[in-house]
């Protein structure tokens, strides 16, 4: 890379530029029929990472969402540098030195790593070559390692989220908001995220942390505020704070954690997998030679970074893909080239990845989603005909069994919250005798209470004999429910591991191919 | 074609790579060029080239363009607008009102402030209300038609020159002929020589009586490249249409970007509603676009989604179109030209290793051979369908190379960031 | 009381969308300077139909229900059949030419065209159904492309094959036997209900049970709604896209089958044109949904009949209603668009009341 010359712009940023202070002074904000936000006081100070924890539904996205003009306060303050400030737009808030990365990078494939960076800061250096030499000079002054011309659909997820703070650099930011940034990182690509982070801070940068992820934020953070139920419920240093203290301050009371009892595993194998290979139209291998057994009462679980595999091995398994060789059996059956709704008929369960999208239909009824996934099976049908009776009935049997909670069964999908629907989702996969549960994330995004209830439905699920498989990014779950974990890595089997006696840092080691069991 | 900067100092990979695509611009031009020349000289239809043919090819090929370009410019921001027939025929309404009141120029303006009317009313629904890209346009198309045919009954049954289905006698707008350059490449052209003729015909045409608005039809192709690729306002109107949450994230006003996309595309296409009333006829008629605002779309897609590729897809249409009007026996001739151009692309595609699609490729092009072997004629109307013959085919053999914008036709609502 | 909110949902966007069609009606009215007042417009189109227009109103409905039923069938599952005026053009046109040729007597003749009419419908329609399965070709671009098709391959078909008298071209007339030309209510000179206006009856009836009371019909909607959660469910959506084209194709064949059978018996200029896109609209406005397209049909049917009377009294053009159907289907879209968008928010409020923890992030 040639060594770009010194952008006109971009002269001060060799001196420590120093960030303000930030400020949030009782800040609230309701939609309808929540409370999202209420007296929320959080204080960044120059050239600090700070901290802002809780759990998911605590209030921390729309807080940060409020902090870059996305959503617009009902009550409370915003000073910026000790000037009140009131953000219409994100354009505001960038206007003033605030700058976010989000958890879901806001990138356009189509478009290459310069003109994601350049756009809607065309002003600053125009689009041509005093753009590109700032692109490059951040990229070079940070180490981020970026080709401005690169098409975005070719970077991978490290790379895409060092172009999102990249971009905001671009803009000249000083205050980052990063919304759970780790969240898509394996363990090590993290300390590479916080080397990155620890040369912005010395560059007088102020960041805002968002995690729920407890280690890290002791790792990296020099403040921390906790948010519970959409306000601050305290702040902490750390040094002076345990792990511990903080989870009794975001949850409220005892942290609840996945732990299994004795084991149920019997040696009669439910699901076995032979040789499974899935190749892809251009010929690369999406899963290579994939074997396991899953016995009756157990529950296997499935490591890897995502992106390796997993959602293509459910997807095979459910008969949603057609395997290019290997065998799969279900029971004694050789159910290699069933398709979806005869495995679900012979009783597969599946809580999809993402329910919006595979689980439900969002603006139908609830009972109308209880048929879904059961058109072919009483008590939803009689025959080619839809019982609608039967679908209501089973329909009020879930609502009160799985404690979902809801004004009635004719509410759309689409009305619940998250838990809810994912309760619901559990309570229609778990009906029909199931010998088989595929779980894919089954507790994300969800309040805490309604992962503490999924928990104990999967564990009852593997004391009733069910085999399970279960796909989590949330290897504390991963290692609390499983009987056995398995490491996928670009699409292969790479390490099994004894849940009792692994450590996270153990599973992020085999997960980026740093280390085999 | 679907890139940006200004790269003097260090020429990219993508540079390089555009620097290909216009070289295979112009090498299948020449490689169109002498195999029209060869099936000329072969089969004695000297119509294929001839300027007037070409000219006529121009000309239909005109309104097709601005239907395109709108097209373009809508989808590059996210929004399918398959409304552009409706707005074509409302600018068909505006250009023979306008100019029968204030003279062709204001007709102008009138055509394409009607058809921006009707972009107004598909932004309406499908930006403000989120309504359904395809449903919206539907409507505007009933709507479009309805009208226009009230409008005319309305308006024309009193002019002069006018009735309720029509108002001809309207002012026309100049043409444009370089004076001496012009005879001498008609007279070049006549002569029958092999490809030099042709490309004469090809200049004649492009030199002899060119409407004034076929050149600003020239300018807008080369305008709207450079702005939707070269300017800060074109990157942000295009992220509207790859990812306009990211967009809204940076500070796009993406509904002010979809708004303008929207309004010019409606524009552009009551321009090309104003060519068919004041160049390409003789006046307005009732239903005067007749489907190509369809043929536009079409163009578009045909084209990638890209000016210039949407340029060529419009003069292959409407070179077509001429050669059915002005000399079916010289369609025959063309069945010869299709023939030998499947089956260079078949032996291509085998020497590139696609053996499947070089011998389906090879099949159909063996068939057109037959075809031509064993009739005289075609059928004027099979020449009719050539527009949306070629394009069902380009989707079903090619569509994996076309590149829509990414979000194209997804409703958007603001707030969506985050 | 949830029922009869229920139904106070349905009828709110209709209504609002009719009320801003009649607005925007009058206001053109008024702009085009014309003699006659938007006044005197609406007490034309709202005075009580003569008998002849009577029938003519219920045989106009039978045929533009038939089309919106065929557009429906593909709205239901998320799919755009555009083509549904090149569907039924090719297949009314090989209908007449079958029926015309007479191979078969009486009745039986009649049964096979109606066979023969679905068949080429449901044909034409599965190419973009084959298309959009195997090569992912959007159905939209599809269907409009073999419209254009249709159009131009019925209109050489005729020029070679039909017969020729004066300038024009039609096809064989209809032998007597097969003809059906229905039931009298009035005088004779008013005309005839045409006997198979009951096929739109069969059709409503046959579309209502699949949709709501079937299998089949609850795939149907569960891939409209979305189509990742039918894969996830079993459903074989290629298969469901290929069987509502093919179903929805059928149906448009049968369009203008009434009137053929009924009083036109032969294809030619007797042959009504646009009634596709008049169906699309008409599915718009009801919502796609079975009793909700009757009430669409019946309204698209008395204006356009209605407006006929227009150049009589008035100096207002006819084709003023056109407009007024236009800007109905449009609002009508965008006023569903709000209603659904208030229900929610409606049913989110309710369902946070009724949940025991007041703070939750709302979930988009």
């Amino acid at each position: 890379m040639p060594a770009a010359p010194p952008a006109p712009g971009a002269s001060s940023t060799e001196a420590v530029i120093e960030a303000p202070e930030v400020r949030l002074i009782g800040i609230g904000k309701r939609f309808p029929g929540v409370i999202a936000n209420h007296d929320v006081e959080v204080t960044i100070r120059p050239a600090t990472v700070h901290a802002l924890i809780g759990e998911n539904g605590a209030g921390k996205s729309t807080l940060m969402k409020i902090l870059y003009g996305v959503q617009k306060p009902d009550d409370g303050t915003i000073e910026v540098g000790g000037t009140e400030r009131s953000f219409r737009t994100p354009t505001d808030a960038i206007g003033v030195g605030i700058g976010m990365v989000f958890q879901h990078f806001m990138l356009a494939d189509n478009l290459t790593a310069l003109e994601n960076a350049v756009l809607g800061a065309e002003k600053l250096h125009g689009i041509g070559d005093k753009a590109r030499a700032e692109f490059e000079s951040i990229s070079e002054r940070y180490g981020f390692g970026l080709r401005p011309d690169v098409l975005v659909e070719k970077l991978g997820v490290a790379d895409r989220q060092r172009l999102e703070i990249l971009k905001v650099l671009f803009r000249g930011a000083k205050v980052l908001i990063l919304d759970e940034p780790t969240a898509v990182l394996v363990p090590q690509e993290v300390d590479a995220l916080f080397a990155n982070l620890r040369d912005l801070r010395a560059h007088g940068h102020s960041i805002l942390f968002i995690s729920h992820k407890l280690d890290e934020v002791l790792a990296i953070a020099d403040d921390i505020t906790v948010m519970r139920r959409g306000t601050t419920v305290g702040s902490a240093v750390p040094g002076e704070v345990t792990k511990q203290e903080l989870a009794e301050m975001m949850v409220g009371s005892e942290l609840p954690s996945p732990e299994t009892s004795e084991s149920t595993v019997t040696d009669v194998v439910q699901l076995s997998l032979s040789g499974v290979t899935l190749t892809d139209d251009a010929g690369r291998d999406l899963l290579s030679d994939i074997s396991f057994d899953i016995h009756r009462g157990e529950i296997l679980g499935i490591a890897g970074v995502e992106g390796n595999g997993q959602a293509e091995l459910v997807e095979t398994v459910m008969g949603m893909r057609r395997l290019t060789s290997g065998r799969i059996l279900l029971g004694e059956e050789d159910v290699t080239d069933w398709d979806t709704r005869r495995l679900r008929e012979s009783g597969v369960g599946y809580i999809p990845e993402d329910r919006h999208r595979h689980g439900l239909l969002l603006d139908s009824p609830l009972w109308e989603n209880r048929i879904l996934g059961h058109q072919t099976r009483p008590p939803s049908v009689k025959g080619p005909w839809i019982n609608r009776s039967g679908a209501r009935k089973d329909t009020r049997r879930i609502v009160d069994e799985y404690d979902v909670r809801t004004p009635g069964i004719d509410t759309v999908a689409r009305a619940l919250s998250g838990g809810n629907q994912q309760k619901l989702i559990i309570g229609r996969e778990m009906s029909g005798d199931p010998v088989l549960l595929i779980a894919s994330h089954p507790t994300r995004g969800v309040d805490v209470g309604a992962q503490a209830a999924i928990w104990s439905h999967i564990k009852r699920a593997r004391h009733d004999g069910l085999a399970v498989l279960l796909i989590s990014a949330d290897l504390d779950e991963l290692i609390g429910l499983s009987d056995r974990i398995e490491v996928i890595l670009r699409g292969r089997m790479v390490g099994t591991f004894d849940p009792a006696g692994v450590t996270p840092k153990d599973l992020g080691a085999a997960m980026t191919g740093g280390g085999e069991a | 074609m679907s890139t940006t900067q200004v790269d003097k100092s260090a020429p990219s990979e993508r540079a390089r790579k555009i620097g290909g695509m216009y070289r295979t611009y112009w090498l299948v031009m020449l490689v169109a060029v002498v195999a029209l020349s060869l099936v000329r000289i072969a089969t004695g239809a000297d119509d294929i080239t001839a300027a007037n043919t070409l000219r006529a090819a121009i000309l239909s090929a005109c309104p097709i363009l601005l239907a395109g370009m709108g097209g373009l410019w809508s989808e590059r921001a996210g929004i399918v607008n398959i409304g552009l027939e409706g707005q074509m025929l409302l600018g068909t309404w505006g250009a023979a009102y306008f100019t029968y009141n204030y003279g062709p120029w204001v007709g102008l303006l009138g055509a394409a402030a009607m058809g921006a009317l009707g972009g107004l009313l598909h932004g309406l629904a499908t930006i403000t209300f989120g309504v359904d890209h395809i449903v919206s346009g539907v409507a505007i198309n009933i709507i479009g038609l309805g009208a226009t045919t009230f409008l005319a009954e309305a308006f024309f049954s009193d002019y002069q020159y006018g009735g309720p289905r029509q108002l001809t006698g309207l002012d026309g707008l100049p043409f444009v002929t370089v004076p001496g350059l012009s005879d001498g490449l008609k007279s070049l052209n006549d002569q029958g020589w092999f490809v030099i003729s042709d490309l004469a015909g090809l200049l004649a045409a492009l030199t002899t009586k060119v409407s004034v608005v076929t050149i600003l039809i020239a300018v807008i192709v080369v305008l709207t490249a450079w702005i939707l690729w070269h300017t800060s306002f074109g990157l942000r109107l295009r992220s509207c249409g790859e990812n306009p949450a990211a967009a809204e994230s940076l500070g796009v006003n993406v509904y002010r970007y979809k708004y303008v996309a929207v309004l010019v595309s409606g524009g552009l296409a009551g321009l090309g509603g104003a060519f068919l009333a004041l160049v390409a006829a003789s006046g307005f008629t009732t239903n005067q676009s007749n489907g190509r605002g369809y043929i536009g779309l079409a163009a578009m897609i045909f084209g990638n989604w890209n000016p210039f590729g949407t340029l060529g897809a419009s003069l292959l249409f409407g070179y077509t179109d001429a050669l059915r009007l002005r000399s079916p026996s010289a369609v025959h001739a063309l069945l010869l030209v299709v023939a030998i151009g499947l089956l260079a692309y078949a032996a291509w595609r085998f020497y590139q290793g696609a053996r499947t699609s070089a011998i389906v490729l090879g099949l159909i092009g063996a068939a057109f051979l037959v075809w031509f072997l064993t009739t005289d004629t075609v059928p004027r109307e099979f020449t009719g369908m050539t527009p949306y013959v070629v394009t069902l085919l380009v989707l079903a053999l090619a569509s994996q190379r076309l590149r829509p914008p990414a979000a194209d036709g997804q409703v958007y609502r603001k707030g969506s960031a985050g | 009381m949830n029922s009869l909110k229920r139904v106070g949902f349905a009828l709110l966007a209709p209504v609002i969308a009719v009320l801003i069609a009649v607005l925007a009606t009058s206001v053109v009215i008024a702009a085009s300077g014309s003699d006659s007042s938007a006044g005197d417009f609406w007490s034309v189109i709202l005075s009580k139909p003569d008998n002849r227009l009577l029938v003519n109103i219920l045989n106009q409905t039978t045929m533009i229900y038939l089309a919106a039923v065929a557009a429906a069938i593909g709205f239901r599952m998320g799919l755009f059949n555009i083509g549904v005026e090149g569907q039924y053009l090719l297949a009314s046109y090989t209908a007449a030419t079958f029926a015309g040729a007479a191979l078969l007597p009486g009745a039986l003749n009649i049964m096979a065209t109606l066979v023969i009419a679905m068949a080429v419908g449901a044909i034409w329609a599965g190419i973009a159904g084959i298309l959009r399965t195997t090569r992912g070709v959007s159905e939209v671009i599809s269907t409009i492309m073999l419209n254009s098709i249709a159009l131009i391959l019925v209109g050489y078909l005729l020029d070679r094959y039909g017969l020729h008298g004066g300038n024009q071209v039609r096809t064989k007339d209809l032998p007597e036997s097969s003809q059906l030309a229905g039931w009298l209510p009035f005088e004779r000179p008013d005309g005839p209900i045409w006997t198979l206006g009951l096929l739109a009856v069969a059709v409503g009836v046959g579309f209502w049970v699949l949709l709501n009371k079937t299998r089949f019909g609850f795939d149907l909607r569960a891939t409209g709604l979305s189509q990742t959660a039918a894969v996830a469910s079993g459903i074989k959506v290629d298969r469901m896209v290929l069987i509502s084209m093919l179903l929805s194709g059928a149906v448009a064949g049968l369009i203008w089958m009434p009137a053929y059978f009924g009083s036109a018996h032969t294809y030619g200029t007797t042959f009504q044109a646009g009634l596709g896109f008049t169906g699309i609209a008409v599915a718009l406005l009801g919502r796609n949904q079975p009793v909700g397209m009757v009430f669409g049909a019946v309204l698209f049917a008395f204006l356009s009949t209605q407006s006929n009377t227009l150049t009589f009294q008035t100096d207002i053009s006819p084709s003023i209603v056109q407009i007024t159907q236009g800007v109905a289907v449009l609002a009508v879209v965008i006023a569903y668009e709000l209603v659904r968008r208030y229900r929610i928010r409606l049913e989110q409020r309710t369902v946070a009341r009724a949940r025991t923890a007041p703070v939750q992030e709302v979930t988009a």
